[in-house]
């Protein structure tokens, strides 16, 4: 294995500063591994065509652009140089080396509750990768965001300190599962709405939220819009393989899904999905379908018989493993429509996995339907074989259009 | 059916040069696919750059790793919009609208060449790739060979079309008093026609039989092709025959023996059920 | 000036069917391997999507999937006393390009052949004795037995997920599939596909007739299915845009559908698009290949060095590479001898189209292996001795497409145009109906593939010249069989019918199967052919040759799965034999 042989040479340049931890200790460097997927810090950390955990990764955020910096132990562009002390600060409380503050692109906010052990086993792993020169500008937000001290009155209003406490009365695999939810996993970082500010809107947590052209869903119980109409195991294989017999991955969760997810264990994933499925949802997942007699819903039948048909089928329920089963999707119900409209007029390709290679990819309707046509479809998908959400008018087509055009991912 | 076929787009070359990696390989630009899955984290300030690639078929000259996926990914049919000859002369125009009518006439069931739009779908393919024989072998030297080497003339179906309908004109107007084609009543029209399609009737600058066979080639293509091409209006011709277009789906009825299939047809643009009716 | 690009273990021409089966098994055995496709790169959902493949114009009549001519070509003439002049625009057979090849556009008919098949001239002299065979007839055992391929037939079934009924198992005739198959070691891994009516109709009139009738194996899946590749495909939907066209929801195997997505995920792997392979490159002996030097669209000359030199490109093209590498001796047919070249075959295609009054076919609803066939007249499994001719092949009621630029069918006598022209059309689209034979072409002395001495392609290589016509032999199998075919057709209750049984000449102008064969054929003697039974050249040990090529001549079925049967066997022994000791399998 690579990280035992760059462990070796790592020793012969150990300086003062690290004498703290036993850097040959192999189990501790395979926990953080472990724990660096966990947390995904590949994810944001690697630049596609770059070298692993060599940052140069531009992240969009509402307030602009931040490049992710280089976490390889090279000791001038990357943080080799730490010490143990600075890295824990800089995961459980938003601090750099000198004092600056982090934005919380890099989820300090919920990497806070990870346990000091568990910080300095990710630190253990990262000190043994390949150290890459790459100097990386991070900050390339434009004023005032750039001035990274505003970030302290932010922390005031949107940031908690402190690791996890187990809840009394829920069961060891409960626990687990909020730990890493909660903490490693930040779900909420991209699956919590933001306020106008950037932070959590905390009494709707995890019930989903829109970033980057997507709304990513909602991961309560809730039984329309959440994971509650999923089997635990549906939830663990989809995260392990992108796939289940009802759905597929696509955008920026199959990053996650590659990454992160197919890499962990089955107990962890397990953990993760009993947590979420024990979230609170706001309703009791009944909602009032758009009458049938609807004007949309008789135009969006027949755009569906021609265009959806020959993959979804007729009766919506897809083909197990291939095609999503588009009735009783939480993801189509979604208060938010985003995704169902991007992937209806951009495609989208599913994630690939070594357990699920195929990857099947949805083409582009985009050319081909009109904002009526895609509102009727839309409306159409979300309300039919028991379905039940909000309609989709031809304006919130158009808009989305006129945002998507901007993107290229 | 003649053996004049061509095909329609000539498969695009990337443009620029790309770039070049550290073993002299070519990588597409900026997105060697090894590894990762598509990025979902975008600078918003290299859309342009990134536009030029994301919106051809997102192919690849090396590919490793993962399946090649772009957004709005592929190559779809570009819709004939109605409108002025785009290749036809006014008077060419008006000859081949005669013909096709004559051709496929009009009667009460169904709309003839010309209203079906059959001149139209010939002056686009003329106009475009088909026209100019892209993408066929036409390097020389041209002989006659026999009728099982199939086509052997450097001449375009384009300037098939332009030669023949010189002559044609010329013929007609010589043997019917100065009347064009067009100005023919139609059971004259139809002898001409016959006179061509036999070899009776001798062009001067073009071999009528030829463009007989071409003519009668294109018109049925434009009657039956996907409407998205200018011809086929309206899918008349499919309603003629019970033909239900640009479907995919017929599960449910396969085993339905000897039953009429009770949908109207579809073009790849759609059909007017899509429309929501106004409120 | 050519690049030299750092060595490869192998290198492998074309990534079709069998190129993409070669590199999925090499690359298991740990071998790194690199893939250069003249064409693009091919998906489903980015190339051939649901929402524009269905477009009849642009597919069929247009040729969009295609190799354009003008990229490169062949020259065609009927016999030596002719010139040959190029094929402008295909005709007879199209010619596949991009990642998938032909694969992508198959009708996805998956025919095993007989065991006879395998052992052709030892059978039938043995049945009939020497003299039946017409002198000129140069047809030639395989060198390899269906025995020895039938777990490389099941194993690119169940790659595809096949959809058929098993007709022997373990020499178990079974109720309901072909009673002529040769033995097979279990059923189809996936059940038959529902039939249309025209299917049904011919299958009763069939069976009252005393014949075998039987579901065609089917590509096109009748349920969703999971290879072992763990590549899933989906459901066909019968939408009729099949053979010609890609498709659109992962449910006609192909190497997008079944291979593929498996194969890009290796890190041995890496395919190179838009790439042209002008030459195999050969030591100074001419014994050993050194890699292939190719071509890319910037016009960039590069030379891959590789251990091993896998040729998987089209049949056509294969042949043309030898040529032009000057790899084995050019057949000469005015001598008889050299091989590269010989024995080049097609198939021999007829139909009877029937009119029925009353009857509603719905034949829009197809799927291009969709069909109920018998086999009562394929190979040798009907008695020759009386009928004067050699050779056979499978009819049937294919339903794999109507659509209306080519499938607009009028009765005989009908006017090309005009006002009854159009009143027929509109009659009969819905009730008629059209039945086929699927007849063996066998190989002859006169018929045969060399460079053509005034052509050249856009690289300035000589073009291939096809010399070929239709023999005595293979009309009069025609004409039988299409008067069999025509009882059948009788028997289902048209008012009318019209035959039309293949006639000569043959003509580049009309489709006849894209099943273009031999050329560079497998054999037991190098006098004879080119490659032994193992694929592997007799002349360059380290070159293998796969697809059709190797075939010494055509029988009654298509031939894809009897090609990925060869590719499985001869990766087999690459992997198992040849790895381990490199050199020729078989002592010349």
């Amino acid at each position: 294995m690579r990280s035992g042989a760059a462990c070796l040479l790592l020793l012969l340049g150990t300086s003062a500063a690290h004498a703290a931890a036993d850097k040959q200790a192999f189990e501790e460097i395979t926990r953080g591994r472990y724990l660096a997927i966990a947390g995904d810090c590949a994810g944001c950390h690697s630049a596609p065509g770059g070298a692993p955990y060599a940052g140069g990764l531009p992240i969009e955020t509402p307030f602009g652009t931040l490049v992710s910096p280089n976490i390889t132990p090279d000791r001038e562009t990357g943080i080799g140089g730490w010490t143990d002390d600075e890295f824990v600060n800089a995961m459980q409380n938003g601090i750099g080396p000198g004092g600056e503050h982090l934005y919380p692109a890099m989820p300090y906010t919920y990497y806070t509750k990870t346990t000091r052990e568990d910080v300095l086993a990710i630190r253990a792993y990262l000190e043994t990768v390949e150290p890459v020169h790459n100097e990386v500008k991070v900050n390339q937000l434009p004023f005032p965001f750039d001035v990274r001290a505003s970030m302290a009155g932010w922390n005031e209003l949107y940031f908690k300190p402190g690791t996890f406490e187990s809840v009394a009365g829920k069961s060891d695999e409960w626990n687990r599962g909020a730990y890493l939810v909660e903490g490693l996993g930040h779900c909420g970082l991209c699956h919590t709405a933001k306020n106008a500010a950037g932070g959590d809107e905390t009494s709707r947590a995890l019930q989903g939220s829109a970033l980057q052209g997507w709304y990513a869903p909602n991961l309560t119980g809730d039984p329309r819009a959440g994971l509650g109409s999923w089997s635990l195991e549906e939830v663990v294989a989809y995260l392990k393989t992108g796939h289940n017999d009802v759905s597929a991955a696509t955008g920026p969760m199959s990053d996650v899904i590659v990454h992160s997810t197919s890499q962990m264990t089955d107990a962890d994933l397990r953990a993760i999905v009993v947590y979420l499925k024990d979230q609170p949802a706001p309703g009791d997942g009944s909602a009032k379908a758009v009458s049938g007699e609807d004007r949309m819903m008789g135009a969006g039948e027949a755009v569906y018989l021609d265009n959806c048909a020959a993959c979804h089928t007729r009766a919506g329920i897809g083909i197990p493993q291939l095609f999503p089963a588009l009735k009783g999707s939480p993801s189509v119900q979604s208060a938010d429509p985003a995704s169902l409209i991007r992937v209806v007029l951009r495609g989208a390709q599913s994630v690939a996995t070594d357990p699920a290679p195929t990857g099947p990819a949805m083409p582009a309707l985009g050319w081909k339907l009109s904002d009526d046509e895609v509102a009727a479809v839309v409306t159409y998908i979300r309300n039919s074989w028991g379905n039940a959400a909000s309609p989709v008018l031809a304006s919130d087509v158009a808009s989305a259009r006129q945002r998507l055009s901007q993107r290229t991912d | 059916m003649a053996a004049t076929d061509g095909h329609f787009q000539y498969q695009s070359w990337p443009q620029e040069e790309p770039p070049v990696d550290k073993n002299g390989m070519e990588t597409t630009s900026g997105r060697r696919l090894s590894g990762s899955g598509p990025s979902r984290r975008v600078l918003l300030a290299t859309t342009a750059m990134w536009l030029l690639f994301s919106t051809t078929s997102a192919r690849a000259l090396i590919v490793k790793g993962n399946l090649p996926w772009a957004p709005n990914a592929g190559a779809p049919p570009t819709p004939v919009h109605p409108g002025p000859w785009v290749y036809f002369t006014p008077a060419e125009g008006a000859a081949i609208e005669a013909l096709v009518d004559r051709l496929i006439p009009p009667d009460p069931q169904t709309p003839g060449g010309k209203d079906a739009g059959c001149a139209v779908f010939i002056d686009r393919q003329l106009a475009g790739p088909y026209g100019n024989a892209q993408g066929l072998y036409m390097r020389g030297p041209f002989a006659d060979g026999t009728p099982e080497q199939g086509l052997q003339s450097p001449v375009t179906p384009a300037e098939r079309y332009r030669q023949s309908l010189a002559a044609f004109d010329k013929y007609c107007r010589a043997t019917y008093a100065g009347k064009s084609f067009a100005e023919l009543p139609d059971d004259q029209k139809d002898n001409v026609i016959s006179g061509l399609e036999q070899g009776s009737i001798m062009l001067d600058g073009a071999n009528g039989q030829v463009f007989f066979e071409q003519l009668l080639t294109n018109t049925q293509e434009g009657f039956f092709a996907d409407p998205v091409y200018g011809g086929n209006r309206d899918m008349v011709g499919w309603k003629m025959i019970g033909f239900p277009g640009a479907r995919y789906d017929y599960r449910d009825w396969v085993e339905r023996h000897n039953e009429r299939y009770p949908l109207p047809p579809v073009g790849i643009t759609g059909r007017p059920e899509w429309a929501p009716k106004p409120t | 000036m050519t690049r030299k690009l750092p060595a490869t273990d192998v290198v492998i021409v074309g990534l079709g069917w069998t190129g993409s089966i070669l590199a999925h098994e090499l690359t298991g055995a740990g071998l790194s391997v690199v893939a250069i496709e003249r064409g693009p790169w091919r998906d489903t959902a980015t190339d051939f999507p649901t929402t524009y493949a269905q477009d009849e114009l642009r597919y069929h009549i247009r040729h969009d999937l295609f190799l354009r001519p003008a990229q490169e070509t062949m020259t065609f003439r009927n016999n030596a006393s002719q010139t040959a002049l190029p094929i402008r625009t295909w005709g007879a057979f199209m010619p596949p390009n991009g990642a998938g090849g032909g694969g992508v556009h198959w009708n996805a008919q998956t025919w095993r052949f007989l065991p006879t098949d395998f052992v052709l001239r030892t059978h039938l002299t043995q049945r009939y004795g020497a003299k039946f065979l017409p002198e000129d007839m140069t047809i030639q055992d395989w060198g390899v037995t269906y025995d020895e391929l039938e777990p490389h037939y099941d194993k690119f079934e169940y790659l595809c997920g096949t959809s058929g009924k098993a007709g022997n198992v373990k020499g178990q005739k079974q109720e309901g599939g072909n009673p002529f198959e040769g033995p097979r070691s279990r059923e189809y891994p996936t059940p038959p596909q529902k039939q249309p009516y025209g299917p049904t109709l011919f299958a009763q009139a069939a069976k009252e007739m005393g014949y075998s009738p039987f579901p065609q194996p089917s590509g096109n899946l009748s349920q969703a299915y999971t290879n072992p590749l763990g590549v899933t495909l989906g459901p066909c939907t019968f939408c009729g845009f099949c053979e010609w066209f890609g498709c659109g929801n992962y449910s006609k195997a192909s190497p997008q559908t079944t291979i593929l997505p498996s194969l890009i995920r290796r890190p041995n792997f890496e395919a190179r698009t838009n790439c042209e392979v002008m030459r195999i490159n050969l030591d100074k002996s001419g014994k050993r290949a050194t890699g292939v030097t190719y071509v890319d669209t910037s016009d960039q000359e590069w030379e891959q060095p590789a251990d091993l030199v896998l040729l998987c490109a089209f049949q056509l093209f294969n042949v043309h590479l030898l040529l032009v590498s000057g790899i084995g001796k050019p057949y000469d047919p005015s001598r008889g001898d050299g091989v590269i070249g010989r024995n080049f075959s097609h198939q021999v295609t007829s139909n009877v189209n029937a009119f029925f009054d009353g009857k509603n076919f719905n034949p829009f609803i197809a799927s291009g292996a969709i069909g109920m066939c018998i086999d009562n007249f394929n190979g040798d499994n009907f008695d020759h001795g009386p009928l004067g001719f050699v050779g056979g092949g499978y009819m049937g009621a294919v339903q794999t497409s109507a659509r209306p630029i080519v499938g607009t069918m009028t009765p005989p006598g009908t006017p090309r145009w005009g006002a009854a022209w159009k009143k027929a059309a509109a009659e009969n689209y819905l009730s008629s109906y059209q039945v086929v034979t699927h007849g063996s072409c066998y190989t002859y002395r006169d018929v045969y593939c060399d460079l053509d001495p005034t052509y050249t392609d856009r690289l300035g290589r000589k073009l291939m010249r096809i010399t070929f016509d239709f023999h005595e032999n293979e009309l009069k199998m025609s004409q039988y069989l299409t008067d069999r075919l025509a009882e059948i057709a009788q028997k289902m209750g048209p008012r009318q019918i019209a035959k039309r049984p293949r006639t000569g000449p043959y003509t580049i102008t009309e489709y006849q199967t894209t099943h273009v064969c031999g050329g560079a054929i497998m054999g037991t003697d190098p006098k004879t052919s080119a490659l032994n039974r193992y694929l592997q050249s007799w002349d360059v040990p380290n070159l293998f040759v796969m697809g059709a090529t190797a075939f010494p001549q055509n029988a009654g079925y298509n031939p894809t799965d009897t090609v990925c049967a060869l590719a499985y066997w001869a990766a087999d022994a690459i992997v198992n034999q040849y790895q381990r000791s490199p050199g020729a399998l078989v002592p010349i």
